[in-house]
C-alpha cells in the first residue's frame, strides 16, 4: 500500500539554519504517526513543509497529488490545524468553517449548496450546530479548537496535520480533541500526522512516534519501543520513569529530590568527597 | 415550499456571509438620499420631484416637461449633476480602496494613502502648480496628471521596497511610511522655495469636488470601474486571506499574489481620486469602519457597501462644503473630518460587534 504522505531526505534551510536534516517519514493510510520532539527540533516546519509554506531539498509525495503544485490541490490533500491559528476579529463560525471548503471552490466562486450542507454536518459532527452565528472569537478554548478542527474537516482531504492541537486545553479538552480525531479517523479513514509535547498523550494516541531532535528522525517506531527513559533523556533532556499501563506508556517525570534519595550522591563541582 | 424544521435550521445555521439585501437596500438607499440632497439643495432650492422629471427628460426617448425654468434645469443638468456623479465616484474609490487596502493588509490603521499616495500626488501637484506647467498648457490640465504620476511612482516604489525588506506586510507597510516621509520632505522643499503658490498648493492639498462640466467625472469613471471590478472580485479571498497568509496559502490560496492585485487595484483607483479631487482624507478609514460595525466584517458585505455608503457620504459632505458658509466653500478634506470624525465616534460607542 503506497504511503499517505512520504518524506524523503527532506532538508530545510530557514535563514541560513539548516533546520531539517535527511528526514525521512512516512504515514500509511489512516495511521496516526506523533512527531515529538524537544523545543526547536523542527516539528512545525516539517509540517510547513508538508503544507509547501517553506522551500526544501528532497522529496515529499501525497498520495494522490502527483506533480500538481497548486496551492488549491495540496489543499483538497492536507488539511492543516495550525498550533495558534489566526482567528479573524468578528468572523463567524458559520463562515470561518466554510473557509476549509475554499480549496473545493476557487477563490472567486459563491459556497454552493453542498458547500453549506458539508460545513453544516461538521459542526453538527462536532456538537458546534447551534455556534453558527457565533463570533469565533467568542468561543472558549475548547470550542474554538473544535471550530478550527471544523475547519480543516471542511476540507475533506485525506490527511490531517495538526500542529500542537492541546496546546493551551485543560486535561478534559485535551482527551476530547484527541477522541475526536480519533474517532474521525476511524469514521472517514483519515491520516493523521501530528506533533504533540506531551509524551503520554503521544503514546496513546498514536500507531507511531518519530523522536525529531536536532533536525533528524532520532527514532521511530511504536510508543513502547520509542518512548524508553535512554531516548527521553537523550533527546529531550528529561529523567523520568516509564509506568506501564494496559493502553500504553505513562511517562512520569522524576524530581531532583527524589532521584538523589534513590541514587548514589553525585560527586559535587569542586571534586570534594562528601 | 414547506421546508421542514430540520432543513431550515440548516439553512439558517450556515448562511455564508455575504451582502444581505437589507444591507444593499440600506446602502442603496443612502446613495438615493444624498443624490436627491445634492441635486436639490443649494444657493438655489429646486424641488425633488421637478429634478427627477427633468433627468427622466434627459432619458433617450423620454419627453416630460419638468416645469423648471431654463437656469434652474442648467442649474441641475450642468453644475449640480456632474459635481453630484464626481462625489459619488470619488467616496467610493476612497472607501472601497481603504477596505481594500485594511483587508489585504489585515490592518484597521490601513488606508489608500498607506503606500504614499498622498504623498506622491502632493509632490506630483505641487510641482506642477510651482512650475506654472498648467500656463498655456491648453486642453489638458498638468496637475491632476502629476498627482497621477505621482502617487503610482510611490506606491511602486514602496512596493518594491517593501519586498526587499521582507516577506511581511509589516515590512510593506514601513517601507510606504518611509517612501511617504521622504516625498513629503521633497514636495515641503518645492513648497518652501515657492511661497507664493503656498495658497493654491494648500487648496489643492485639502481637497474638493470641483467639476467644470463633465470632464472630471469622465477622467474618474475608467478608474473607478477597473479598480472596483478587480477588487470586488477578490472579495471572497480577502475573507480567506483575514486567516493570515499561512493559514490562507494552507487553504490554497496565493497570499501574497492577491494582496497585490488588490492593493494595486485600490492604489490606481485612489490615485486617480486623489489627482482629480486632492487629499481627501478620513473617508478610506471611518466609511468602511462604519459599515463593518453595522453589517459585520465580511468583504463579501464590507467592499460593495464601502462603494455605496463612500458614494453618499461624499455626496452629503460636498453638500455641506457648498452650502455651510456659501457663497464661500469650504475645503471637502476639513467637512469629512469634521462631520466624520464626531459620527464615527458615535458608531463607535453604539456598536457592540467586535469588528477588529
Amino acid at each position: 500500500m503506497t504511503a499517505a504522505v512520504s518524506v524523503r531526505a527532506l532538508d530545510v534551510t530557514l535563514d541560513g539554519t539548516r533546520v531539517l536534516r535527511g528526514v525521512d517519514l512516512a504515514a500509511a493510510p489512516g495511521e496516526w504517526v506523533n512527531v515529538i520532539g524537544p523545543n526547536g527540533a523542527g516539528k512545525t516546519t516539517l509540517l510547513r513543509a508538508l503544507l509547501g509554506l517553506v522551500p526544501f531539498d528532497g522529496d515529499i509525495d501525497i498520495d494522490g497529488l502527483g506533480d500538481n503544485h497548486r496551492r488549491a490541490a495540496r489543499a483538497r490533500k492536507l488539511a492543516y490545524v495550525p498550533q495558534t491559528p489566526v482567528i479573524p476579529p468578528g468572523m463567524l463560525v458559520a463562515d470561518y468553517v466554510l473557509l476549509g471548503r475554499t480549496p473545493h471552490r476557487g477563490v472567486f466562486a459563491a459556497e454552493t449548496a453542498n458547500d453549506r450542507r458539508i460545513a453544516f454536518e461538521i459542526l453538527e459532527r462536532l456538537d458546534l450546530e447551534g455556534f453558527g452565528e457565533r463570533a469565533v472569537q467568542s468561543l472558549s478554548g475548547g470550542e474554538r479548537q473544535r471550530a478550527v478542527l471544523a475547519r480543516a474537516l471542511a476540507q475533506q482531504a485525506d490527511v490531517l496535520l495538526l500542529d500542537e492541537p492541546t496546546t493551551a486545553l485543560d486535561l478534559g479538552h485535551q482527551q476530547d480533541v484527541l477522541e475526536l480525531v480519533d474517532a474521525l479517523r476511524r469514521e472517514r479513514g483519515l491520516t493523521v500526522v501530528a506533533t504533540l509535547h506531551d509524551l503520554t498523550l503521544a503514546a496513546r494516541y498514536g500507531d507511531r512516534i518519530a523522536i525529531l531532535a536536532h533536525g533528524r528522525v532520532a527514532e521511530t517506531g511504536p510508543p513502547t519501543e520509542v518512548l524508553t527513559v535512554q531516548n527521553i533523556a537523550a533527546h529531550f533532556g528529561a529523567t523520568v520513569r516509564i509506568v506501564d499501563d494496559p493502553e500504553g506508556p505513562v511517562i512520569v517525570p522524576t524530581t531532583a529530590a527524589r532521584r538523589s534519595q534513590a541514587e548514589p550522591a553525585p560527586i559535587t563541582q569542586n571534586g570534594d568527597q562528601p | 415550499m414547506t421546508a421542514t424544521w430540520g432543513d431550515d435550521r440548516a439553512e439558517t445555521a450556515l448562511r455564508a456571509a455575504g451582502l444581505r439585501p437589507a444591507s444593499l437596500v440600506a446602502g442603496l438607499a443612502a446613495v438615493v438620499v444624498a443624490v436627491t440632497a445634492g441635486l436639490t439643495l443649494g444657493p438655489v432650492d429646486i424641488a425633488a420631484h421637478r429634478v427627477v422629471i427633468q433627468l427622466l427628460d434627459g432619458l433617450p426617448a423620454v419627453s416630460l416637461d419638468s416645469g423648471l425654468s431654463d437656469a434652474h434645469a442648467a442649474i441641475v443638468e450642468q453644475i449640480r449633476l456632474p459635481r453630484v456623479v464626481l462625489g459619488l465616484l470619488v467616496g467610493a474609490t476612497l472607501s472601497m480602496s481603504g477596505a481594500a487596502y485594511q483587508g489585504a493588509f489585515r490592518n484597521p490603521l490601513a488606508d489608500p494613502y498607506l503606500l504614499g499616495i498622498a504623498a506622491g500626488a502632493g509632490l506630483g501637484a505641487t510641482v506642477a502648480i510651482t512650475s506654472n506647467l498648467g500656463d498655456g498648457a491648453g486642453a489638458l490640465d498638468p496637475v491632476p496628471l502629476a498627482a497621477f504620476a505621482g502617487a503610482l511612482i510611490s506606491v511602486t516604489v514602496s512596493y518594491a521596497a517593501g519586498h526587499l525588506g521582507g516577506r511581511s506586510t509589516a515590512s510593506l507597510i514601513l517601507a510606504g511610511i518611509a517612501v511617504a516621509s521622504f516625498l513629503t520632505a521633497c514636495q515641503t522643499y518645492v513648497l518652501q522655495a515657492n511661497s507664493d503658490a503656498f495658497r493654491q498648493i494648500f487648496a489643492w492639498i485639502l481637497g474638493r469636488i470641483a467639476t467644470s462640466g463633465w470632464s472630471e467625472p469622465a477622467l474618474m469613471l475608467p478608474y473607478f470601474v477597473v479598480a472596483a471590478a478587480v477588487v470586488l472580485r477578490y472579495r471572497r479571498a480577502l475573507d480567506v486571506l483575514a486567516v493570515g497568509d499561512e493559514e490562507a496559502a494552507a487553504l490554497g490560496l496565493e497570499p501574497r499574489r492577491v494582496r497585490m492585485i488588490v492593493v494595486l487595484a485600490a492604489s490606481l483607483g485612489a490615485a486617480a481620486a486623489v489627482s482629480v479631487s486632492g487629499l481627501i482624507g478620513f473617508v478610506g478609514i471611518i466609511v468602511p469602519h462604519a459599515v463593518r460595525l453595522a453589517f459585520g466584517t465580511s468583504n463579501r458585505a464590507v467592499l460593495p457597501l464601502s462603494v455605496l455608503f463612500g458614494g453618499a457620504f461624499m455626496v452629503l459632505a460636498d453638500l455641506a462644503a457648498r452650502t455651510a458658509l456659501a457663497p464661500a466653500e469650504l475645503p471637502i478634506g476639513v467637512v469629512t473630518a469634521f462631520l466624520g470624525a464626531p459620527f464615527f465616534v458615535l458608531v463607535l460607542r453604539t456598536s457592540r460587534r467586535e469588528i477588529w
